[in-house]
């Protein structure tokens, strides 16, 4: 853990801190975009530590809250009524469907598998010729390459009964989007490290350019997103925008080309719906019309109703950093961890779980 | 000699008995003849005490004046041979680290299999030799038994239920109504290491790794601790399912007072950390099953923790909080890099992160 511990240093973080107090003039607001940077943030008790000037608003990166309902709905029909092998990431299956989670699927009999890598699931396929395995592919560009990977490997080893739901999304064009929603009034921003980490840093200039706003490369430890914050303040405080990178020690400016190639033979772009948010263009990842035998979505003609997210849930203006998770008339009532109305209170990195378990703005009362 | 040199000597002095059948049928279930063979086929033998041996439906002994401890767990894990342990271990330290935590030495156990058709006797003759080295560490002899067998697919290889009893050390007085502001909070040895162990051999989940369950008896430990400290423990709790902040929630609700927890006193080995941060679980949510938590008087706490180092499985004990009538009925945890935060009560399993 040495790689670690060094950014874990109380007194450089304390250091930081003292120089972003020095820094501070005005009020500034600031967009993390990954859920593993809010988790880290509240989990680390850091937002306390900011000056009041410095506003964090917590961004739509946490892959488990934007995936739509309607793929969760897709993922448990597929489960229960195919009798399909599910497998899928750990906080996917407590995500509550228009009727059930997918955990409440297992409970009720479906065969629903909790992996660390999509090359399990095609091993399961190969070891269940007579089944049908699916992955449930969420994630930002982070998961992209091992589930391309996982077509790539069944393919070659002619694995004909493994296929996958893909719900990918991409960080650059939710960024805009949340630059081109009124509401939203975003400063600078944090952008995610490891997804830089693949896909490299190019894709932010032209943001950069066309918003005028700083974004900073920053990774997930206390040191590193103190040290984000600060770089994105100093240019704040002197009126530049720059795309910087606080993240270097992991980010190389190209990101990871194998990986990207990876992604391109088996991703095309496409529109990507997202939970709260809506639609938004080229913002997601299909398989292409070559590996189409491995698609869920097309291998097994899934039709199913849409229906419609509670309106009781404000998901959408949370992701956008409109509304603080308790400024929700639900936080902490009706939506809690146990009884979620909203994915963002479910996965540990979305923001309203985060708030609700290490923060606990609301007293609760039992 | 190591805990895993004993465990060798005592596979080795144990063969397994010559025997006709190779699996558990349901047969071995029912009551009758084939039941019957599978007691006198020499598996039984293991556990052999006179109590049992007079076979009887239930085991009759004498008293000693005092308070009596009596308790029960079941044991359903799986898989069922883990890194550092099986569910025989486990089974028997489990139920005997109960009543310790009641202050008791554990004396008699009772032991429930419910097998599933289709175990192997090898399995289940290692879990018996799990079950003999157990009860040997801990002193506790099985008295009384019994065994079913379900179907294939209505079980998961085998469950065991064991119930204890045992007679509360005369100068303990353990009980959360004794637990008040100012008290330390201790913990025996470094958290988390039980439940990674289980993880890193749980199908598709499978990572290399020397760590290894710290499934452990506590009782010795505990009555020493009794022996020198008597009525200054104020409660024992060991961390098992849920882990230490399940443990600590609990206690800081039916108290009514805070906790105050110093993350850099929390002792966690490294290599269990590490999985941790590539799993996405936190240390404090993972289940244990050889350490203890104990809350002791203030100015007995530092005696009481140079104790607890000075056992053989205590070098890295140590004091990671206070009670405090602030904040009644939150843990906080005070982090390393000197933020603060509210430990919860963890919902369900502790599931892995994306990314």
């Amino acid at each position: 853990m040495k790689y670690l511990s060094e950014y874990r240093d109380a007194d450089l973080v304390a250091k930081y801190i003292d120089e972003i107090h020095r820094t501070v003039t005005r009020p500034w607001t600031i967009m993390e975009v990954c859920g593993g940077q809010t988790h880290s943030l509240v989990k680390n008790g850091l937002l306390q530590l900011l000056p009041e000037q410095v506003k964090m608003v917590h961004g739509p990166g946490c892959p488990v809250c934007v995936t739509p309902l309607h793929q969760i709905d897709k993922a448990v029909h597929l489960a229960r009524a195919h009798d399909v092998v599910l497998c899928s990431y750990g906080d996917m299956l407590r995500v509550p469907g228009s009727e059930m989670s997918l955990l409440e699927a297992k409970a009720a009999g479906a065969d629903v598998r909790i992996l660390y890598s999509p090359l399990e699931a095609v091993k399961i396929a190969q070891e269940n010729p007579g089944r049908e395995v699916v992955f449930f592919a969420v994630g930002f560009e982070t998961t992209a390459p091992a589930n391309a990977l996982s077509v790539i490997h069944a393919q070659r080893a002619g694995v004909k009964n493994y296929s996958i739901l893909t719900s990918h999304v991409l960080v650059p064009p939710a960024i805009e989007a949340v630059m081109d929603d009124d509401e939203a009034h975003i400063q600078g921003f944090l952008a995610a490290g490891h997804v830089c980490a693949i896909m490299g840093i190019e894709e932010y200039y032209p943001i950069v350019e066309k918003y005028k706003i700083p974004i900073v490369v920053t990774g997930f430890e206390p040191v590193d997103l103190v040290q984000g914050i600060l770089m994105v303040l100093r240019q704040l405080e002197k009126g530049t925008y720059q795309l910087e990178n606080q993240y270097s020690r992991i980010v190389r400016p190209e990101g990871n080309p194998e990986a990207r190639k990876i992604i391109g033979q088996v991703f095309e772009v496409s529109d990507r719906e997202w939970r709260g948010i809506g639609n938004i263009p080229g913002s997601g990842y299909e398989l292409r019309a070559e590996f189409s035998e491995y698609d869920a979505n097309r291998k097994f003609d899934v039709r199913i109703p849409k229906v419609s997210e509670s309106e009781e849930c404000i998901a959408g203006q949370v992701l956008k950093g409109i509304k603080k998770p308790y400024e929700c008339p639900q936080f902490g009532k009706k939506c809690k961890p146990q009884s979620p109305l909203g994915a963002p209170m479910v996965s540990s990195e979305g923001a309203c779980a985060a708030y609700y378990h290490f923060l606990q703005v609301m007293e609760e009362v039992e | 000699m190591m805990v895993s040199e004993q465990k060798i000597k005592m596979q080795l002095q144990c063969p397994m008995p010559k025997l006709d059948f190779d699996i558990i049928t349901l047969g071995h279930g029912s009551g009758g003849l084939l039941t019957n063979r599978l007691l006198d086929s020499g598996v039984f033998d293991l556990l052999k005490n006179d109590l049992l041996d007079k076979r009887h439906d239930g085991a009759i002994f004498d008293v000693s004046a005092g308070k009596m401890a009596f308790s029960t767990d079941s044991y359903v894990i799986s898989p069922i041979f883990f890194p550092g342990g099986n569910i025989g271990e486990l089974a028997v330290n489990g139920t005997v680290n109960d009543l310790a935590m009641c202050g008791a030495q554990a004396q008699y156990l009772s032991l429930g299999f419910i097998l599933e058709e289709g175990l192997t006797m090898r399995e289940f003759w290692d879990v018996l030799l799990g079950i003999k080295f157990a009860a040997e560490q801990t002193g506790v002899q099985i008295v009384t038994g019994d065994t079913k067998v379900v179907e294939r697919g209505k079980g998961d290889k085998i469950f065991i239920n064991t119930s204890g009893i045992g007679m509360v050390h005369p100068r303990a007085d353990i009980s959360k109504a004794r637990v008040q502001p100012g008290d330390k909070i201790l913990i025996s040895g470094p958290v988390a290491s039980h439940g990674i162990a289980i993880l890193s051999v749980r199908q598709g989940l499978e990572f290399e790794t020397s760590i290894v369950s710290d499934t452990a008896p506590l009782n010795h430990t505990v009555m020493g601790m009794l022996d020198l400290f008597g009525d200054r423990i104020h409660l024992l709790h060991d961390p098992t399912r849920g882990g230490v902040a399940t443990v600590l929630n609990e206690l800081a609700r039916d108290v009514r007072l805070g906790i105050d927890l110093q993350e850099r006193s929390i002792p966690v080995l490294e290599e269990v950390s590490g999985a941790c941060e590539l799993l996405g679980l936190d240390p404090l949510y993972v289940a244990n099953e050889g350490i203890f938590i104990a809350v002791v008087a203030a100015e007995a706490a530092d005696s009481v923790l140079e104790y607890l180092q000075s056992t053989p499985q205590g070098n890295s004990a140590a004091m990671i909080g206070t009670v405090t009538d602030e904040h009644p009925r939150q843990v906080l945890l005070h982090s390393k890099i000197g933020g603060k935060r509210v430990v919860n009560m963890p919902v369900g399993e502790q599931l892995p992160r994306i990314c």
